[in-house]
């Protein structure tokens, strides 16, 4: 297929979404727009996979794909033009492919909803925004793509309007994100200056470039780095900003599996595994981003412990599995980081989703007390949830298990060995106690909704009753009788089963089966870390080695054939030692995830009255953890109650000063008018008698001057 | 006995009553408050202003004023037309000719 189609991906979906917005119009037109935006997913899925053997084949400068000339002021050109390379390539995979599976869901779930149409608007106007982001050729337009999934976001988990903790969730993410987007906007704004261009090619090319040739790096380039950190932090929901994400999941499941765990919150991996160059420039930056990565996948690992909603734990969990990426990007394995996203995409959207289902069969239930033992009620949501749950918990030979392991084996690959950093060994051993969390909060999740006692409340949700469409849906599809009495049941495979059995054996297969593929993709995109002469790049990479670099280059100054030798040698020892760690890494975590399973069975299966007494013993800890560490109350008390207090002062301000100012302006016409206003009586006699008047005054003085 | 009479008749006489034309239509302007009597003062201070205009021609033996009275009496009559058209209009609007009934325009 020609590679010319590579540029009708995001506009289908920007087509769909207008043909979605024209069935929001009349009722009767509602239905159709759930097809027409799976279609305009999965079309752009196809050309995917059409092209992808004569995308992975361009180079250089054709890997530019220019649509049209979008911004040309003087010497600063902007195209809507999209870079192809491998790595897009590996993002068009998952946002087009997870985003068809995922729409075929909603067609099901989202059945007999009032704003079934406007849904599906969303849905296609977010293909389109996310594809722009993934697919730019330069910064400006991954802004615009940036943007637009925020905006997006914000209208999908609105989506419920009526609710009022769904616009307050709404209204979080959309300002949350603002803090990190004026960080993403200024880091754009000092690249330009810095590099003066906004072409990621360029980009990319010339801080490699910089970076190869031992550039002493300025101020901007050790700014950049931490600006562009920012706006990742926000759209990739880590410490400080990933409060927004758990509130997010207002919005109807499959916007929760699709926007908030598949595509969106993975752009910030994407974009610092796009300029991983620019990221090395600064020492200081990519330890940082595993610092925060490691902090945020342990501390959100803890909350969802001890949360009882459903989606709440996968939404701490979401947070953790991308505080996962971010240490295996910082870590310098981008590819690290994108095959955890490309897994994690997978079995989270998987998880989302068959979480979406045990609320549609209990109308909305969510809460983990409140069900018990549904594995006879709905047999194959349950085991499609348990591999999900067995690809996140890392279980040897899932998807979640390889990714996963090449992230703790970056981080202690940089932890050990000659120039070993004590941080990432910490952060290592962090991610290992990490995902003995994971599998256990994750099972904790399994177990107590299918194991144990069958036992289940309802929702208050009854979605057969309140709309007409709905009722339908229910009769036919499971022939249950009446309105009344409803009992959870099995979804139908299709629409909404049938994706799931397809993202169960992604969940299951993408691990062992791309990982290869995806370690090629990365090593032929910008995503590959600039190899510097070997401890030059340590340096590059954390500043806790640059003494050891100034040791190492002293004995390197002697010899120099020697010193090019124990490169050599070194670097063999390194491959090695690389190898070793992985092995090593794999066994542990893969003992690790079991032992969390094995836990998670016991207690919250087998032993479940135990487990309420240690629950009761530790009740402080339980709350602490339940209350998310009181993070909310606590931006609340410091940041939002302060700002409201500024608000109020500003309004003051503009009610007394600014506004008493132009008032007063504005009384002095009424004032006049007011003094001349009684002359004008509406009579016609007395502006007779006025007209009169004046002309015999005025013959009176001109008798008088002319005489 | 005409000619002489006619002789002893100075411009001050036509002026005077032109003048008292005017006046008297003046008068009747500010005092009356029925649509038609206000009107039709306006039209007598029309013929007090033609009157001087002739006077005065007759004076200075130049037809220019004589002219130009014949015009102003033509327009004067198409104006009247339309202004006795506006008051029956305005009769139907309010079922009544007093002109304070169409004051809403006060301050």
């Amino acid at each position: 297929m020609s590679i010319e189609l590579i540029k009708l991906i995001p506009w289908i979906p920007l087509l769909g979404a207008a043909l979605c917005g024209v069935c929001c119009m009349k009722p009767a037109w509602r239905k159709a727009a759930g097809p027409i935006s799976a279609l305009s997913i999965f079309i752009p899925f196809l050309i995917t996979c059409g092209v992808y053997s004569a995308a992975s084949g361009l180079t250089g400068a054709e890997k530019v794909q220019t649509v049209y000339s979008w911004i040309g002021v003087g010497g600063f050109q902007v195209n809507m033009g999209y870079f192809v390379d491998r790595l897009t390539m590996v993002m068009l995979f998952v946002v087009t492919g997870i985003g068809s599976l995922i729409a075929t869901y909603a067609m099901g779930y989202m059945k007999g909803e009032r704003g079934y149409a406007r849904f599906f608007m969303g849905v296609s106007l977010f293909i389109f925004a996310m594809t722009t982001l993934v697919m730019a050729d330069n910064l400006v337009l991954l802004y615009l793509g940036w943007e637009g999934v925020g905006l997006c976001s914000y209208l999908l988990i609105g989506y419920y309007y009526e609710k009022p903790e769904a616009v307050a969730a709404a209204k979080k993410a959309f300002i949350v994100n603002r803090i990190g987007d004026l960080g993403f906007a200024l880091g754009i704004f000092l690249t330009y200056k810095t590099y003066g261009s906004v072409s990621l090619a360029e980009v990319t090319t010339e801080a490699a470039k910089r970076l190869t040739e031992g550039f002493d790096p300025t101020a901007a380039d050790l700014w950049i780095p931490f600006l562009l950190m920012l706006g990742a932090f926000g759209k990739s929901a880590q410490i400080p900003l990933y409060v927004w994400l758990p509130d997010a999941m207002a919005g109807p499941t499959p916007v929760s599996a699709l926007v908030h765990a598949a595509t969106m919150v993975t752009a910030g991996v994407y974009m610092i595994a796009r300029l991983i160059p620019v990221f090395q420039l600064s020492p200081a930056a990519l330890p940082t981003v595993a610092t925060i990565g490691g902090v945020t996948a342990l501390l959100s690992g803890t909350i969802a412990l001890c949360q009882y909603d459903l989606k709440k734990v996968f939404a701490y969990s979401t947070v953790s599995q991308l505080g996962y990426m971010f240490l295996g990007v910082g870590a310098l394995s981008t590819f690290g980081g994108v095959f955890h996203l490309f897994t994690h995409a997978f079995f989270k959207a998987l998880l989302f989703l068959t979480a979406g289902s045990v609320m549609h069969a209990l109308a909305g239930q969510l809460d983990l007390r409140a069900m018990s033992g549904l594995r006879h009620k709905m047999p194959v949501t349950c085991w499609l949830m348990f591999v999900g749950c067995l690809a996140l918990a890392g279980f040897p030979l899932t998807a979640g298990f390889f990714s996963k392991d090449t992230i703790l084996a970056a981080a202690m690959t940089q932890g050990t060995g000659p120039h070993g950093s004590t941080l990432f060994l910490f952060l290592a051993l962090m991610g290992l106690f990490t995902a003995f969390l994971t599998a256990f909060y994750t099972f904790r999740l399994w177990f107590r909704v299918f194991m144990g006692p069958e036992h289940f409340e309802m929702g208050d949700e009854h979605h057969g009753d309140d709309h007409g469409d709905a009722h339908g849906h229910g009769h036919d599809d499971h022939g249950h009788s009446g309105g009344h009495a409803h009992e959870p049941h099995e979804m139908p495979w299709w629409p909404m089963n049938a994706p799931l059995a397809a993202l169960a054996i992604g969940a299951v297969l993408a691990g062992l089966v791309f990982g290869g593929w995806m370690e090629r993709s990365i090593e032929g995109s910008t995503a590959k870390p600039v190899a510097v002469a070997h401890v030059e790049s340590h340096a590059a990479a954390a500043p806790a080695y640059q003494i050891i670099t100034v040791e190492n280059a002293a004995e390197g100054h002697g010899t120099e054939a020697g010193a090019e030798h124990a490169a050599a040698d070194s670097h063999d020892d390194e491959h090695h030692r690389e190898h070793t760690i992985h092995i090593v890494m794999m066994f542990v975590s893969s003992i690790i995830a079991l032992v969390g399973i094995a836990l998670a069975a016991y207690f919250h299966w087998l032993n479940r009255p135990l487990t309420d007494k240690i629950a009761t013993k530790f009740a402080a800890v339980v709350e602490v953890l339940y209350n998310k560490y009181y993070v909310d109350e606590f931006y609340d008390m410091v940041i939002v109650k302060p700002l409201r207090g500024f608000g109020h002062l500003f309004y003051l301000f503009d009610q007394f000063i600014i506004n008493g100012l132009v008032m007063t302006v504005g009384h002095i016409p009424r004032l006049a008018g007011w003094v001349v206003r009684p002359t004008q009586s509406g009579k016609m006699q007395g502006y007779g008698l006025g007209m009169v008047l004046g002309v015999a005054v005025v013959a009176l003085l001109v008798f008088r001057w002319a005489f | 006995m005409p000619l002489t009479t006619m002789d002893s008749l100075t411009l001050s006489h036509f002026l005077l009553t032109g003048a008292v034309l005017f006046c008297l239509g003046l008068i009747g302007f500010i005092t009356r408050r029925n649509l038609i009597i206000m009107f039709l003062c306006t039209e007598m201070m029309f013929q007090g202003v033609a009157v001087s205009l002739v006077a005065f021609s007759r004076y200075h033996l130049n037809d220019t004023g004589q002219t130009f009275v014949i015009f102003v009496l033509t327009i004067a009559a198409a104006e009247a037309a339309l202004a006795l058209g506006l008051v029956v209009l305005l009769f139907r609007r309010k079922r009544t000719l007093d002109a304070l009934a169409w004051s809403q325009l006060q301050g």
